[in-house]
């Protein structure tokens, strides 16, 4: 399946970038780049991404080797979850008013 | 005519999508790349944030300018910091419109060629210290106004980029805001430059925002897909009614006799936009289109080798590996 945003035709592969803020924190998506190899890749994040101690840590990860959910499924593979609510804590108002619960 | 009730049974399959697409919109929800999405809002796109991405780019010239004139180190450091973001702006945007199916290259290409537009605004030239000011405080400021509501815009990648952008793009204006209040705090001759450069800077930014309401065709359009969310007047209007005060704190006068608040309507009266030199300068005939368009083309075939030895150094890194591996196997 071909990733978003990826085009054959340009000339370097695209990378997606992740920073992580502070140690504690996950590394979260910040955008993507196109680069010829990891290294400079990795560089170009930090000039484009941290110019602002945005963060202590990138990773890059190529575009294509991402596997992404079918965007066509319109929501049908997210379904099971549906009518489940007594997954939630909110499901349960019987102990209500009792404290620490 | 066709109507959509036409169009489902012709092909039930796209009016599947369309009516997707519209839901989306209605609900002022975000379009994703891989998303269906009409050909035409797709060309918009690609068309407007190009020109947006182009922007950064020329924007980056006018102000390299004056890095090796900085009146300070401390300037001097400002005014790399800032050139070095609007590089970072363009990337953001170039990477936006790629996920819409140009490549970089062919953007690089219709710039270099003159076919791609960008800002007229950065066909001005920049003679004097006081234009850094300017430019941060009247091109930077109309810019952010232009953005703000950009980040909403109805596509998820321009819309996320545009947050980044204005995010720094604050700093931008307040140091141009600086630059221009140290100037009035100084001597006549460096109050005189400060007001020079608000004289000629004045309705150039305020053109930025665009021909009148009454002249924009593609305004209605950008509007109904939520690219746009308000018009050029109002947002111009706007931008002159937060440019009035900041005037005041500065001391410099804006250069338009009939600029006056008028108490029914609550907002600012102004002169007429002459618009005659807006579409000069938008035909190629500014003080600077050529020399604009040779420097980016330069630069893009002066780097042609850095291109090509990273290219070639990944290349032969990766064959390296692939014999490595083999090795071991």
């Amino acid at each position: 399946m071909s990733t978003p945003g990826e085009i054959g035709t340009e000339a370097w592969p695209l990378w997606e970038v992740f920073v992580r803020a502070n140690r504690g924190l996950s590394h979260v998506h910040v955008g993507s780049l196109h680069a010829p190899d990891a290294d400079m890749a990795v560089r170009n994040a930090r000039d484009l991404y941290t110019r602002r101690n945005e963060g202590i840590s990138i990773w890059v990860v190529p575009a294509d080797a991402i596997t992404t959910s079918d965007p066509d499924a319109k929501g049908a593979f997210f379904e099971s979850p549906a009518g489940k609510n007594y997954r939630h804590a909110v499901y349960y108002t019987k102990s209500e008013g009792v404290k620490h619960l | 005519m066709t109507s959509p009730a036409d169009l489902s049974v012709v092909d039930p399959e796209l009016s599947v999508e369309e009516a997707r697409f519209n839901d989306l919109i209605a609900a002022d929800s975000r379009i994703e790349p891989r998303d269906w999405m009409p050909d035409a809002y797709r060309k918009t796109l690609i068309r407007q944030i190009s020109q947006h991405a182009n922007s950064e780019i020329i924007g980056m010239q006018p102000e390299s300018n004056w890095i090796t004139r900085a009146p300070s180190l401390k300037r001097k450091a400002i005014l790399m910091a800032k050139v070095q973001d609007e590089a970072g702006h363009g990337l953001y945007l170039y990477s936006a419109a790629q996920t819409l199916g140009i490549t970089r290259e062919e953007m690089t290409e219709q710039l270099i060629a003159g076919k791609a537009r960008y800002s007229s605004i950065f066909n001005y030239t920049t003679p004097t210290w006081a234009d850094m000011g300017a430019i941060g405080w009247l091109v930077d400021g109309a810019a952010i106004c232009n953005q703000v509501p950009l980040c909403r815009a109805s596509y998820g990648p321009y819309g996320r980029a545009m947050v980044r952008i204005c995010k720094e793009e604050s700093f931008h204006q307040r140091q141009g805001f600086e630059i221009l209040l140290e100037l009035m705090q100084g001597t006549e001759a460096q109050r005189e430059m400060a007001q020079d450069a608000v004289n000629r800077w004045y309705w150039p930014s305020l053109m930025m925002f665009g021909p009148p309401d009454d002249q924009s065709p593609n305004s209605a359009q950008s509007m109904a897909w939520n690219i746009k969310r308000f018009s050029n007047d109002e947002l111009r209007q706007r931008f002159v009614g937060m440019l009035v005060p900041q005037a005041e704190v500065m001391g410099v006068t804006l250069p338009d006799p009939n600029l006056r608040f008028n108490e029914e309507t609550g907002e600012y009266d102004m002169s007429e936009i002459d618009w005659t030199e807006f579409n000069e300068v938008l035909a190629g005939r500014g003080p600077a289109n050529a020399e604009r368009l040779r420097r980016r083309r330069e630069a893009h075939e002066d780097g042609a080798w850095v291109r090509e030895a990273a290219h070639e150094y990944a290349r032969k890194q990766s064959e390296r590996a692939l014999a490595a591996a083999g090795a071991v196997a």
